[in-house]
């Protein structure tokens, strides 16, 4: 199949490309940008005059419940949700049922994501055995079964020495690390960011240092191991500030935020909302202006959706009883994109958090228009604005905190290896 | 903030009675005002009146409760209505029944109130949001966030004392941080316009960036009593010498229990509450709980009036007050 996108802008900031101009994909990758390839008869045009087109998506952290919790959603629904979104490669943490730290549940998930046919996926493997963090996981075996990174999801590792162990020998395993950094027992059972909000609606809190205090354990635990560590869904400003320390003393750790944490607050929990029932939580607007300007300078690599579907009833209880956790996939572009309206991110910026910056800290070939790459593309109306409704979701989890919310950029098309996978 | 829409109807007045946080001055002098209509039906022969007559009122306790559940019993019988006591904590809740089933099953017996304690914070909220709109919810305590009827009572016993809330000094001791009664107590003071609400503990149960409730936070109890009109005491749960918030009750009662001696700063008519069940000598001495300054008895029993008062109103049973007098 050879297709010729034509007419649209082309955004593409890993190869530095900004330009109105056609793209031609052959053989499911990129064959040219601007000029046809001598005697490139195409197969199928689509018209992107008057919209941009972008590397298909990168999502660093996107739960799709199978297997262990298809009640709420399933590999075919939630690949579905993903290009419908633009994501055309996206990581799936391992906190599964059963836990991905065997080859064979590695083989089982990207088996059945290849039979959904839409977006790539990659499992990533278990730090820890059955994620106990008490011994070690199989590395090796899961690296050589196809995981790019191993972690330990949300499920704490209490203890430093096995914590230190883990990283050494995921840094000998050439496995970069992810890491959720919150400290379990600072966390204390808390469900909303400590402060004034906590304080009024009477919930348990969880203090900003629950994450701070993690965050350094795992700083110098990497600078002493070795271990390339990725920090997933970074919450609060002094953990941005933490980061940035390390970086400039050339640490090789990457970071990256979850797009709820930029777009909401922890006063949108007011009222009980369970769809800001979130882990990490939602905080002040302080934290978000840092992790906006952290996002918008670099410290901060990428953006990630942090989808997770729910069923109605993991919603519907009073909120501690809730399970955390917002649907967000199909909103991630558009979220980030009304940063880039307002004037908050550059525009390149933005598409490189979820494209070119995410590829690059899974080390995968994608994330790019260059001339030979994988043929992932989005292409997407960038003024088209619509009204979110939960209903219209293709996730089947429903549980959106942005239901009413106008936003902008409507995705149109999205191609994975050069085949249309969502929109005609 | 937290429940203003849900709790009020189109005309701003009472639907439910959730929290005592965004309710107008108003709001609360109408049900202080009522209130002492019902006072007297105690003393009657008769200690019934009609209100609710024909009306079905649910007490849904989630969490244990002998005193809130008993008050709000004998208040609805006082109104006439009758009484389902459902213990949820020892039924359906341990058979893994949902919430949301517990109330949809209640209601198809066609109960018209449900008065409910539960562990969660925006418990209550939650109920009021599931239930039909002719069903009326009382929070009679949810988590650490608001215990509105427990607040009222208060209220309606400081005034009997002190009729001039706004020249109050109130100083609420101990453990706030997992306290709903201090939550509740302190929105409604700031709402009539109280001089000065103090909380006074030690910084493990002082929750985080309370001020922004408008109190003042003091970790030294003779400067949180000094000159003060009402003293609130709170009780300090067990479990709080288990995590690491207290060393032990010793040490407790050492720096912040009130004794005579203690009571001395404060001003010499200052009063004593005490949202009960007290533990002597934990946070109170014996000497002060049973003491002239003690109002803690006067507590309880206003809370049945106060209590008949809010379901009244909310069901809106409002009848002139010659009428409950009858």
């Amino acid at each position: 199949m050879r297709i010729r996108i034509r007419n649209g802008r082309i955004i593409d900031p890993a190869a530095g490309v900004d330009r109105q101009a056609d793209l031609f994909i052959a053989e499911k990758i990129i064959a040219a940008v601007g000029r046809s390839p001598p005697g490139f008869q195409a197969d199928r045009e689509i018209d992107a005059s008057g919209k941009w087109v972008l590397p298909g998506l990168v999502d660093l952290c996107a739960r799709l419940r199978e297997p262990g919790a298809e009640h709420k959603a399933t590999i075919a629904s939630e690949c579905a949700a993903a290009v419908a979104g633009g994501v055309t490669s996206l990581c799936f943490p391992p906190d599964t049922d059963p836990v991905i730290d065997t080859p064979a549940v590695v083989e089982l998930i990207h088996r059945r994501a290849r039979a959904a046919r839409q977006t790539r996926v990659y499992a990533l493997g278990a730090l820890t055995h059955a994620l106990a963090g008490e011994r070690l996981a199989e590395m090796h075996a899961l690296k050589r079964a196809g995981c790019l990174a191993v972690t330990n999801a949300g499920h704490p590792v209490t203890n430093s020495e096995v914590l230190r162990r883990a990283m050494e020998y995921a840094a000998s395993c050439e496995l970069p690390v992810f890491l959720h950094a919150e400290d379990y027992d600072l966390r204390n059972g808390g469900v909303v960011h400590e402060g004034a909000i906590s304080t009024r609606l009477g919930l348990p809190p969880i203090p900003a240092a629950a994450e701070t205090v993690a965050v350094s354990r795992a700083l110098m635990l990497a600078e002493c191991t070795g271990a390339r560590v990725h920090f997933c869904r970074l919450s609060a400003a002094r953990s941005v500030a933490l980061i940035a320390e390390a970086r400039k003393a050339g640490l090789p750790v990457s970071a990256d935020v979850g797009i709820c944490n930029l777009r909401l607050t922890v006063d949108d929990v007011i009222g009980y909302e369970s769809n800001c029932h979130l882990n990490p939580p939602l905080r002040t607007l302080a934290d978000q202006r840092a992790l906006r300007q952290a996002l918008a300078d670099g410290t901060i690599d990428a953006v990630c959706s942090d989808h997770q579907p729910h069923d109605l009833d993991a919603k519907s209880a009073p909120f501690s009883m809730t399970e955390p956790g917002a649907s967000t996939i199909e909103l991630l572009l558009p979220l980030l994109f009304g940063l880039v309206h307002d004037g908050t991110l550059p525009l390149m910026r933005a598409v490189a958090a979820i494209t070119q910056a995410p590829a690059d800290i899974l080390g995968i070939e994608a994330g790019t228009l260059a001339m030979g790459a994988p043929a992932d593309v989005v292409v997407v109306d960038a003024q088209e604005a619509y009204t979110v409704r939960a209903q219209e979701m293709r996730s089947a989890g429903k549980n959106t905190p942005f239901a009413g919310w106008e936003v902008a950029g409507k995705i149109s098309h999205t191609l994975v290896g050069g085949r249309v996978v969502f929109g005609t | 903030m937290t429940a203003r829409d849900i709790q009020l109807d189109q005309n701003g007045r009472l639907r439910h009675f959730l929290t005592t946080e965004g309710l107008s001055q108003q709001h609360l002098y109408e049900i202080l005002d009522y209130a002492e209509s019902f006072v007297g039906v105690a003393d009657r022969a008769v200690k019934k009146v009609p209100l609710l007559r024909g009306k079905t009122v649910v007490n849904l306790f989630f969490e244990p409760s002998t005193r809130t559940r008993t008050t709000f019993e004998l208040a609805a019988k006082r109104l006439s209505a009758d009484v389902l006591n459902l213990d949820v904590s020892t039924s359906s809740a341990t058979k893994g029944e949902s919430l949301q089933d517990t109330l949809r099953t209640l209601e198809a017996m066609h109960c018209d109130m449900f008065v409910v304690r539960h562990a969660n914070s925006g418990a209550a909220h939650f109920i009021a949001r599931q239930v039909a709109p002719h069903v009326r919810v009382i929070n009679g305590g949810d988590g650490r966030h608001a215990h509105p009827t427990q607040a009222l009572l208060d209220l309606f016993t400081i005034r009997r004392h002190k009729p001039d809330i706004a020249s109050l000094r109130v100083a609420i001791v101990g453990d706030v941080a997992h306290s709903r009664v201090a939550r509740s107590e302190i929105h409604a003071l700031n709402t009539l316009g109280a001089r000065e609400v103090r909380v006074v503990g030690p910084r493990t149960l002082i929750p985080s960036e309370i001020e922004a409730m408008g109190v003042r936070v003091f970790h030294d109890v003779s400067q949180g009593l000094a000159d003060v009109d009402v003293i609130i005491m709170l009780r300090l749960q067990r479990e709080r010498m288990r995590s690491a918030l207290l060393p032990s009750e010793h040490e407790y009662f050492h720096c912040y229990g009130l004794t005579q001696k203690r009571l001395r700063v404060a001003r010499p008519d200052a009063i004593v509450m005490h949202p009960g069940p007290i533990n002597r000598g934990v946070e109170i001495d014996s000497e002060v709980a049973d003491g002239e300054r003690s109002v803690i008895l006067q507590q309880v029993s206003h809370g049945i009036a106060v209590r008949m008062a809010i379901m009244a109103l909310i069901m809106g049973s409002v009848v002139p007050a010659s009428a409950a007098e009858d």
